[in-house]
């Protein structure tokens, strides 16, 4: 309290022209406001704002190919676009999420759907379907490596004593390597959007589930006209953040083809990373980082239109 | 009617046991691979349980191989990250959940649109800075960051801070707290949860991380325990049963950490996904 006197008797002394005690306040609590977001708006500076301005300026230019860096206006762009290994690249980013999306959300959806039953022992089969998704992708993808592996792994071996055929050469096939690394990512991650889908599913209330039930209708019938209208604001949660991920797909990638066999399983992501860091082409990668942005950003906001059509809010 | 009850418990587990064996089976395999020997490895038929199962393939990666220092590195990265995110992540969160300053909606908004920017935009001039720092293969890019906030858990924990009563301030202001008082002797202590949540979320993707580690780290010393278990792949290329030793080793300090706070991890998923 008797700070606040003596403020105001400075005011009063230096006369009408000083801010008002209120507006000093104002000016005191902005201070104090930022004073406590330094660090986070100097983060934000550095490695978002500043970047984000940085890459399309770098897009435009030649930097890391030549000696000096010079200005080249679209020409990384014109390159890309011209450029047959470019469109590959992009039909396989597109493969990539396109069929990971829709499967890893199905079966995110129906582990959510057996786990959220009132069973006995039921956190340990959650724990379970969630343990995937906490380990490093690395170790994941080594373990798929190895499964998946012509002569020593599990599957082939299964293929072989099952169908009496033998199996795929799975991450050293033209065909088969994007198969495999799109269902080592939809196992790694299918508990984790399960997670968030118990979570949509607990929030939806029982009150309508037991009116339903009493009015006659069966399990598919209670699913379809209350649990699914009542989780799809999770589901266009869990498919915004999934096909996000999905663009940025890089280390089963890394671990287990590095982009082949013969491109097969190079993405956008994985290009990047290779164009900027193994050819140091940083100008032509900041183009392409630039065009995954775009995507992203595209498909994003068209989920976001199309979600009034099937979004249901309470 | 106690006939169909039955009949649903029965299905229902059937359906769990199916999908716990989709993902426990390739991870027992993974295990018991660990504890193979090399003749053991390249039997056919392949057998599930190892005769005589041995630890040697551990025993070779921690003498031989140096998994340890790869473990010290990763701790070492992942642990001073968490610190940091947690300081700096709190102060950004308490300033927007509780202080009133101009600006402060679209700051926040302009933190969250960071979400939404894919790492592969900003990796490049954050390298080209990094070099210009001469920060290339040291553990400063991938720690620094850390200290500096961060969208995911500002917003985590300005979720939780908002639901701690406003009068708690109005009381601590009246008897002479400061802001930086009231954050430190009222907030901090009663989010003890969303931080705990906050902290192992951050440890798990710094233990985890390859990406960054790949693009700064180029001397072998200084690998973290994924680089190296993804450069180790390349040198012994069909020793499957050290590889999936390398494997356990890089996921067990993760599965303690699950089974000590399982539900911190559930939470901090449950949290970001409210927001949808």
């Amino acid at each position: 309290m008797k700070t606040i006197e003596v403020r105001r008797s400075d005011v009063q002394r230096a006369g009408p022209l000083v801010v008002s005690p209120a507006g000093r306040r104002r000016l005191r609590d902005t201070l104090e406001g930022y004073a406590f977001l330094l660090p986070a708006l100097l983060g934000l500076a550095l490695f978002w704002l500043g970047p984000v301005v940085a890459s399309i300026l770098i897009s435009f230019t030649n930097w890391g190919s030549g000696q000096r860096v010079s200005w080249l206006g679209l020409e990384n762009y014109r390159g890309l676009f011209t450029s047959p290994l470019f469109w590959k690249v992009f039909r396989n980013t597109w493969y990539y999420t396109l069929v990971s999306v829709p499967a890893g959300l199905l079966l995110s959806l129906c582990l959510a759907l057996l786990a959220n039953q009132k069973l006995r022992g039921i956190g340990i089969f959650r724990a379970v379907y969630f343990f995937p998704s906490i380990i490093s992708m690395t170790a994941v993808a080594l373990m798929w490596s190895f499964l998946f592996n012509p002569d020593l792994g599990f599957i082939d071996y299964a293929i072989r004593r099952v169908f009496h055929v033998p199996g795929p050469d799975w991450v050293n096939s033209i065909s088969w390597a994007m198969p495999a690394l799109i269902f080592v990512g939809v196992w790694k991650w299918a508990g984790y959007n399960m997670v968030i889908f118990l979570a949509g599913l607990q929030g939806i209330d029982r009150s309508l589930q037991e009116a339903a039930a009493i009015d006659g209708a069966n399990s598919w019938q209670r699913f379809q006209h209350v649990t699914w209208p009542g989780l799809t604001p999770t589901t266009l949660f869990v498919l915004i953040i999934m096909l996000i991920g999905s663009f940025q797909v890089f280390e089963q990638t890394y671990v287990m083809t590095e982009g082949g066999p013969a491109y097969a399983t190079l993405t956008m992501s994985y290009y990047i990373y290779l164009d900027a860091f193994q050819y140091f082409h940083m100008g032509q990668a900041a183009a392409l980082a630039y065009v995954l942005f775009a995507v992203v950003c595209v498909v994003t906001a068209l989920q976001f239109s199309a979600s009034r059509r099937w979004v249901f809010y309470q | 009617m106690r006939g169909s009850r039955v009949l649903a418990v029965g299905v229902g587990y059937l359906g769990l046991v199916a999908a716990a064996l989709f993902f426990l089976l390739p991870l027992l395999w993974i295990v018991l691979t660990s504890l193979k020997t090399p003749e053991q490895l390249f039997q056919y038929p392949p057998r599930w349980w190892p005769e005589r199962p041995t630890l040697e393939n551990y025993a070779y990666l921690f003498s031989k191989m140096p998994f340890l220092r790869y473990s010290f590195n990763s701790l070492k990265v992942a642990g001073l990250s968490t610190l940091g995110s947690v300081a700096s992540c709190s102060l950004a969160a308490y300033a927007f959940a509780r202080l009133r300053f101009a600006g402060r909606t679209p700051l926040f908004y302009l933190l969250l649109a960071t979400l939404m920017i894919p790492y592969q935009v900003t990796m490049i001039p954050v390298f080209i800075l990094m070099r210009s720092l001469g920060w290339v293969d040291t553990y400063y890019p991938l720690i620094v960051p850390w200290f500096l906030g961060g969208a995911f858990g500002t917003f985590l924990l300005r979720q939780f801070f908002l639901t701690i009563p406003a009068e708690l301030d109005d009381a601590a202001k009246i008897d002479g707290c400061s802001a930086f008082g009231i954050y430190r002797r009222i907030y901090l202590p009663l989010a003890g949860p969303a931080l705990t949540a906050l902290a192992i979320f951050v440890f798990m993707f710094q233990w985890n991380d390859l990406l960054t580690p790949v693009i700064y780290l180029s001397d072998p010393d200084k690998f973290t325990l994924t680089l190296g278990l993804a450069f180790f792949k390349g040198t012994v290329v069909t020793r499957w049963n050290l590889i999936m030793a390398g494997a356990v080793i890089s996921a067990v300090p993760i599965l303690i950490l699950y089974v000590a706070a399982q539900r911190y991890f559930v939470q901090g998923v449950a949290l970001t996904g409210l927001k949808g």
